[in-house]
């Protein structure tokens, strides 16, 4: 599913935030990526997701180079991908529902049945009761789960999360972690990067370090 | 085709939205485009009704040769058969003397005048229609008539239909460029607020693009915004235009009557109407899209 073959990441004046990094991760496998704070973690998933692209190295999702994609390409390519980001990245002046319909609204799905996937996606993260309010007016739980229910709401085959249990307290934490363990039971290929992976038990690890993968 | 039509009609939408979000700004820019618009519209429905007033009030071009006043019939009769032999010539009209006089007095305004006078004072006369009415055929022709035996003036009647032309030339240029620089004004209008657009709208930008939105996805409801910011500016235009019309309409009427000429002021026609409807939605368009080209580049 996904393949860092010698990967770096070089960010101006020659900082390095990745350096020769090799794995794989196979189909519908979970992953967690830990290290400390600045050791490379968001910048791992943001190259997956051709957020950013390596300096060196290649990246394949699916057998496709990110790192040589088209730019034209590259929304084809981050619509197979669920995204949960760090800063959650919510519209505040939209409302829970319409937030979930936007990835929908992208693709082109049309309304009726995008209505029932968004439906669907938010009874999956419990917030079916909470559809008409603004981002603002939700606990910071609650907006976690809103960003996991936009990230699948097109059925994505991989799952990307950048600390999505950070700032939440123990209970909610467990609860966010618990949906992606779901997620990766009915198929879903999950990669999280987080400093918290005992909330993700049977998940295999990879432990970065100063851009570097440890063994 | 579908997808297709559904991403246009959301971007459509979502411009709309945009648009009536912020009433008032809204308002002042299509008001701002607007007023900018209609002067060269005003000035294209002026020289529309000046084409009208020239059309309707400018005859075939005509000469009048008007014979010396001690001239006698037998000299006036010389001078009419050489013009009737002449094959350049498609009407020749003699106007003896004693008809202008007749005419002249059932002016009541001028009877008075006439009737104190001694003599008659009106020479006879020919009015002639050549065959060329071209500007320059009617120039030859007229120094020619000049050295006619006893012939005291000649007079090219189409000197003013002439000169109007020459002043329509001057308005159509000046509507064109007025339209150019204006035309680049609302383009520059609707850069701005896109700009604006773009800056307010950054998150949202950001995150349909992590979501897998296309540069069009993206741009779409922007240009809607733009197109519909233009073609707010050309209604407004077009109603201004609309009410000048009718503002001016009974106030110019008089001043060309006094002229012995009619004119019923007219607004822009149907044509004129589309062309300024069409321009400013593709110039506030065409802003919108520069704008994205150089605002959405770099993200």
């Amino acid at each position: 599913m996904i393949r860092f073959d010698s990967v770096s990441k070089r960010y101006p004046p020659g900082v390095d935030a990745l350096s020769d990094l090799s794995f794989d991760i196979a189909e519908r496998e979970m992953v967690v990526v830990s290290g400390h704070s600045g050791a490379g973690k968001s910048t791992l998933l943001k190259l997956i997701a051709a957020v950013e692209k390596s300096t060196g190295g290649a990246v394949l999702v699916g057998g496709q180079n990110v790192s040589a994609l088209a730019r034209s390409a590259l929304p084809y390519l981050r619509r197979r991908i669920g995204m949960v980001f760090q800063d959650q990245k919510l519209l505040f002046d939209r409302n829970v529902f319409e937030n979930v319909m936007l990835p929908l609204s992208i693709i082109g799905f049309p309304p009726r049945e995008a209505a029932l996937r968004v439906c669907a996606a938010l009874d999956k993260v419990g917030l079916s009761s909470r559809e008409k309010a603004l981002p603002a007016m939700l606990s910071g739980g609650e907006q976690q789960r809103l960003a996991i229910a936009r990230a699948v709401v097109s059925r994505p085959n991989l799952l990307l999360a950048d600390e999505p249990t950070a700032h939440l307290d123990a209970e909610t934490a467990t609860d966010v972690a618990r949906i992606f363990h779901e997620f990766h039971h009915v198929g879903v290929t999950v990669l999280i990067a987080t400093y918290a992976g005992d909330l993700f038990p049977g998940a295999r690890r990879l432990q970065l370090d100063h851009g570097k993968l440890l063994p | 085709m579908k997808v297709w039509l559904s991403h246009h009609q959301k971007a459509a939408l979502l411009a709309i939205h945009r648009l009536t979000a912020t009433p008032t700004n809204s308002l002042l820019s299509v008001l701002a485009i607007g007023v900018a618009l209609a002067l060269p519209a005003g000035g294209q429905m002026l020289l529309a009704n000046a084409l009208s007033l020239a059309g309707t009030n400018s005859a075939a071009p005509q000469i009048s040769i008007f014979m010396a006043g001690n001239a006698d019939r037998k000299m006036a009769a010389e001078v009419e058969s050489r013009l009737k032999k002449r094959g350049d010539l498609k009407r020749v009209q003699f106007l003896p003397r004693e008809e202008t006089l007749a005419r002249m007095k059932a002016n009541p305004g001028l009877r008075d005048v006439i009737e104190a006078l001694p003599a008659n004072p009106f020479p006879d006369a020919f009015v002639v229609s050549a065959a060329d009415e071209g500007p320059e055929a009617m120039e030859r022709l007229t120094v020619e008539f000049r050295q006619l035996p006893r012939v005291e003036h000649v007079q090219l009647d189409s000197a003013w239909v002439r000169r109007l032309d020459a002043l329509l030339q001057l308005g159509r240029t000046a509507v064109l460029v007025l339209g150019v620089l204006l035309g680049a004004g609302l383009i520059s209008i609707s850069f701005s607020i896109i700009r604006m657009q773009v800056l307010t709208q950054r998150t949202e930008i950001e995150v349909s693009r992590l979501l897998g939105a296309t540069d069009g996805f993206i741009q779409r409801p922007f240009l809607y915004f733009g197109l519909l910011l233009g073609l707010g500016g050309g209604v407004v235009a077009w109603l201004l235009v609309g009410a000048a019309t009718l503002w001016l309409r009974a106030p110019l009427g008089e001043l060309v009557r006094l002229y012995d000429l009619t004119l019923v002021l007219h607004s822009l026609d149907m044509r004129d109407s589309a062309l300024l409807l069409g321009f400013a939605s593709t110039f506030g368009w065409l802003g919108a899209l520069i704008s994205l080209k150089s605002h959405l580049r770099h993200d």
